[in-house]
């Protein structure tokens, strides 16, 4: 080592320390510029930092301890100086590491695509029916749930179906086997809509309701590219005093808005529903072309995407059979509901519904 | 139904709009205009319309033109039916209901001296050929196009028989046994004793309100005619036209109920059409009526309306004034109701005692008048409001844990699928936990659905199927759905969870060779799901093939029960090779289902954050000789005997054979981790962990490899 030994300080001015600090810190440059091996960096390491003949620790002890008060402050700031100095030469020198030629024989080709741990994806129905869940949710909706085997009554009686109503028909309906000796109001059927959630919420708790259903539910219809017997629906039902029409429109018109961007329309045509008068379907201004026609809107410019209406006083007087709040006379309601798998295919431009039952993962590895 | 502007104007002289902007109002209160086809100049257009089932009173050009008048607020010019004087007849024509109960009102009118020919433009409001041609409607001779014309224009069947082939009189009657009729279609027909007939003194003439009889029908020689306007029963008339397959113009009307009123009105229609051609009426109308049926029909009670309820229900309008009493009274007035005021409404609450027309069955309650202000009012012309916020949102119980769960199975690589509801009786009885509560439908899709799921699996296995047989080879699906158990009598719904996999993990790599997806990849999915759950214990089992306890779907070697406190919660492993081979699969699948019911009575667990020492773990490794029969569980639980608190992880870290070790064994690398929460572990304490470790695994049956 060809560092000089740390000489005694004996003025203490700005100059002398500015003169005293800059000799050591081209020292400092000077070995660390010939640095190569990793011993060469310890042993400057050593030389300068080293906690008992460091000469750091040496001008620390020396000049430090000689300094008058005035001074160790001034000493301080150049001592603090020039460690940084030398830990950011060994940084340096140390950072030199291996050659260029040892890291490019470790070379990747980073164009070969990333190895991927695949995660599944959320079935586009369950998506879709969560995404209209929560729009409902941020409205004070709860979620309501029934059974996808109803009875009769639940189904169609108390949803104020007539009997003989087409609805009513095997035709449309599947039944569990060997009903046909049981009174009509308890045979059992898959539900053919989650209307009867309705009824068995209301039975269950006084008003206000205010509830969303996603479920299954099942007809006895053949498949084709929009029909399938299995396939889902949200129903919401809204019950209270002073719920009315206008309500049912502001409802849904805001829903939609939520699910399909603010700048969807909203039109209401009269409708026919055995449990709501007045009945409503209701269109949206096309989402393809925004309302100026297209082959998707068949050049209409709307498309239709629910039904609803208020809730007819003959489904309140079923509830009320159990709860004697539901007064017709007292209280009001809306009710809607919604093809869940009609929204999805719009949505995600998907042009056979029976892809959502078919499992095939080329199909559903697309939601990820 | 086709519906003819130019007809509908006849009807409405100050009609403002033009077709286009008629048929967008009509659409947009529920009397759909699904297409406008332009006539040309001077014809107007026509509607290709559909009307709903509710409505049948608007499924004819009257009807229509009523609508458009109440949209309006126009004058609906009223139907010319003015007939000449008759002449005196020396009896009046005989009519008898008999069938009381079906038939409300049946009335007769004689013609005499008419000339039967073709039928042409006779008089303003019987353009026939004009309309007819523009309609695209076969002329047929005027008698058949004037009972047509009347039809079209007010929506009421009439039938027009050659009175010298009616012996005696009509009766309305059922049918005998063994009577027959030849209808108007050339057909025979052997009538039931449940058909309406029309009748003469000796036979069936018609089948009432469906089709008329072949005898009875006009003719180029006829030269006196019977016109009938009647009022059948909906249900009796369905029932009779789908005996015989039949669905006419006439029958699909009455079926949806007739206006009790409108006989009269199209029997005078029809008539003054046929005189045009020359002829004369002899006698006065003959009208018998069923008293009960007119008082259910034309005759019913009136409907009570409040101002005050129409706006309870509707609310506000887009115009600031909202729904006015005025509003009320133009809209149902012009529907064909009459309002009267009633004595005890206050002035600022005015209701009304509504009569209810006769053409309008649907109307039965406050509630249908409510609707009828709004329909015709305009749903759009309603504000958009939002209901004053209602009680808190409260979440399903297993909300949460059914979000766990799939949340859990997409992270493992698993894709949500959506199986059928249903499987075959076969597989019903493959794989439900209790095969004698299996629920037959009634009416299946095909057999191959006959039978509610009472497992997810036979639709795991059929979308992995799907897939393999498809060439897609690595398949990962999980279904969350609903399954079925119990008896036809009462029906018992489950949560459940299915997860199938096949072909290789799910990770793409341009690097590292696949691996095959296998036993312990699907354990360790259901290891992940258990451990979303705080249970007191969670185990895995498995037992002896022969005992009849393991599903029959799994591999009887390759296959575990999970239970959480002693609870089984499901079953997972590898398809059985005889149901793979029965369902034509080569690869190894490997699937599994939980009952997620019993689950979600567990709570979930909740994450408690533990200190993490700041001391150095240090791993010993062991590499161990074991017998075939000795499983890790047993060296696992020697381990957990040992209760040192340092000893903060033991894991398998391989398993190998190696025939140098000898038949019957193999070898298990396994590491060992200690930690002390509050110090550097010396290595004397190391040694003597290490020690018991070695004495503990002994006892457990396994060596240390030399």
């Amino acid at each position: 080592m060809t560092n000089d030994a740390i000489p005694n300080l004996t003025a203490f001015d700005e100059a002398a320390l500015d003169r005293a600090f800059a000799s050591l810190a081209q020292q400092a440059r000077d070995a660390a510029a010939a640095l190569g091996t990793s011993e060469a960096i310890e042993s400057f390491r050593l030389e300068w930092l080293g906690r008992r003949q460091g000469r750091l620790n040496e001008i620390s002890s020396s000049w430090l301890k000689a300094a008058p008060p005035e001074a160790k402050k001034l000493l301080g700031q150049r001592f603090n100086a020039l460690k940084k100095l030398v830990e950011d030469l060994l940084d340096q020198a140390a950072g030199g590491g291996p050659s260029d030629a040892a890291l490019a024989a470790e070379a990747v080709d980073i164009t070969l695509p990333g190895t991927r741990r695949l995660t599944g994806a959320e079935h586009p129905i369950t998506r879709t029916l969560n995404e209209i869940v929560s729009v409902f949710a941020a409205l004070g909706y709860s979620v309501g749930v029934g059974p996808e085997v109803e009875t009769d009554y639940y189904n169609f009686e108390s949803m104020n179906f007539p009997p003989g109503h087409p609805a009513r028909d095997t035709q449309d309906t599947l039944v569990v086997a060997n009903q046909e000796r049981r009174l009509q109001r308890d045979r059992l059927l898959l539900r053919t809509h989650t209307s009867p959630v309705q009824m068995r919420t209301m039975e269950s708790q006084p008003p206000p309701v205010r509830i969303v259903i996603p479920g299954k539910v099942h007809r006895n219809d053949a498949a084709d590219a929009t029909h399938s017997p299995i396939f889902h629906q949200v129903e919401g039902l809204c019950v209270d005093t002073k719920i009315t029409f206008s309500d049912l429109k502001g409802t849904l018109d805001h829903a939609m808005k939520a699910l399909f961007g603010s700048a969807v329309k909203t039109r209401f045509f009269p409708s026919f529903f055995p449990f709501t008068e007045p009945s409503a379907d209701v269109q949206i201004s096309c989402i393809f072309c925004g309302g100026k026609g297209c082959r998707k809107c068949k050049q209409s410019g709307w498309i239709e995407l629910l039904g609803c209406g208020m809730v007819d006083p003959a489904v309140f007087a079923f509830a009320a059979g159990k709860q004697p709040a539901y007064d017709p006379k007292k209280i009001s309601g809306f009710a809607f509901g919604m093809g869940v798998e009609r929204i999805a295919m719009m949505k995600y431009g998907i042009s056979e519904i029976g892809q959502f039952f078919a499992g095939d993962m080329r199909f559903l590895e697309q939601f990820v | 139904m086709k519906i003819l502007t130019k007809w509908l104007r006849a009807y409405l002289p100050e009609l403002p709009a033009d077709d286009a902007q008629l048929a967008e109002d009509l659409t947009l209160r529920g009397i759909a205009v699904e297409g406008i086809y332009d006539l040309g100049a001077g014809n107007g257009s026509l509607y290709e319309m559909d009307i709903t089932t509710n409505r049948v009173d608007a499924m004819n050009h009257y009807g229509i033109a009523r609508e458009a008048a109440a949209i309006y607020g126009v004058q609906l010019k009223p139907l010319d039916v003015a007939l000449p004087q008759a002449q005196a007849a020396n009896t009046p024509f005989s009519v008898r209901i008999e069938a009381e109960d079906v038939c409300g009102r049946f009335t007769a009118r004689v013609l005499r001296g008419i000339g039967i020919g073709d039928s042409r433009d006779w008089f303003p409001g019987a353009e026939v050929a004009v309309y007819f041609g523009l309609l695209e409607q076969k002329l047929i001779s005027n008698a058949v196009d004037a009972t047509n014309f009347a039809w079209l224009a007010m929506g009421h069947p009439t039938h027009a028989f050659d009175l010298d082939k009616i012996e005696g009189g009509i009766v309305v009657r059922r049918a005998r046994k063994g009577e027959m009729l030849k209808t108007l279609d050339g057909m025979v027909r052997q009538l039931d004793p449940e058909d309406l007939v029309v009748a003469d003194h000796a036979r069936p003439l018609a089948l009432a309100g469906v089709m008329g009889g072949w005898d009875s029908m006009i003719t180029p020689e006829t030269k006196n005619v019977l016109i009938e306007a009647a009022w059948f029963d909906p249900m009796a008339v369905r029932r009779t036209a789908r005996r015989h397959g039949l669905h006419t113009d006439a029958s699909h009307r009455f079926e949806r109920g007739a206006d009790f009123d409108a006989a009269p009105v199209a029997s005078a229609l029809v008539s003054r059409i046929l005189l045009a051609n020359g002829g004369w009426i002899e006698g006065e109308l003959v009208d018998a009526r069923v008293a009960a049926i007119e008082k259910r029909t034309a005759g019913r009670a009136s409907v009570h309306l409040a101002l005050s309820e129409v706006r309870r229900i509707l609310g506000k309008t887009e115009d600031e004034e909202g729904i006015t009493a005025g509003t009320v009274e133009n809209v149902l007035t012009a529907l064909g109701c009459h309002l009267a005021a009633t004595g005890q409404a206050a002035k600022d609450q005015p209701a009304w005692q509504v009569t209810l027309p006769s053409w309008r069955l649907d109307i039965e309650r406050e509630i249908d008048l409510i609707e009828e202000v709004a329909r015709v009012y305009g749903y759009n012309r309603f504000a958009n409001t939002l209901p004053e916020f209602g009680e808190g949102v409260r979440a399903l119980p297993w909300a949460e844990a059914e979000v766990t769960v799939r949340r859990t199975l997409l992270a493992a690589g698993f894709h949500e699928a959506i199986g059928s509801t249903f499987c075959s009786a076969a597989d019903a009885a493959l794989t439900a936990p209790q095969p004698a509560l299996v629920v037959p439908l009634g009416n299946p899709l095909s057999e191959e659905a006959g039978t509610l799921r009472p497992s997810l699996v036979p639709g795991m296995l059929a979308m992995i199927a799907g897939n393999l047989h498809r060439d897609v080879s690595d398949v990962h699906l999980f279904e969350l759905g609903t399954v079925f158990s119990g008896t036809t009598e009462k029906v018992d719904e489950r949560p459940a969870i299915a997860f199938g996999a096949a072909g290789s993990l799910p990770e793409q790599s341009p690097l590292h060779p696949e691996r095959a997806i296998d036993f312990h990849d699907v354990k360790g999915v259901v290891e992940q799901v258990l451990a979303r759950f705080h249970a007191q214990s969670v185990y895995f089992d498995s037992f002896p093939a022969d005992a009849g306890i393991m599903p029959a779907w799994l591999h009887p070697y390759r296959a575990a029960r999970v239970a959480a406190q002693g609870l089984s919660v499901g079953w997972f492993g590898q398809l059985h090779p005889r149901e793979a081979a029965a369902r034509k699969l080569k690869e190894a699948v490997l699937l599994g289902e939980l009952y997620l019911d019993r689950l979600y009575k567990l709570p979930l667990r909740r994450p408690i954050a533990r200190e993490i020492s700041r001391f150095q773990p240090v791993r010993r490794d062991f590499s161990l000789v074991l017998e075939e029969s000795i499983r890790w569980e047993k060296i696992d639980e020697s381990l957990a005997g040992l209760r040192i608190p340092e000893m903060v992880e033991w894991r398998v870290r391989e398993v190998f054979r190696d025939a140098k070790l000898g038949e019957r064994t193999y070898s298990l690398l396994m590491g060992v981790t200690f930690q002390a929460p509050d110090r550097t572990l010396r290595e004397e304490e190391l040694q003597s962990f290490q020690e018991r470790v070695v004495e503990a695994v002994g006892k457990a049956g396994a060596r240390l490899r030399a």
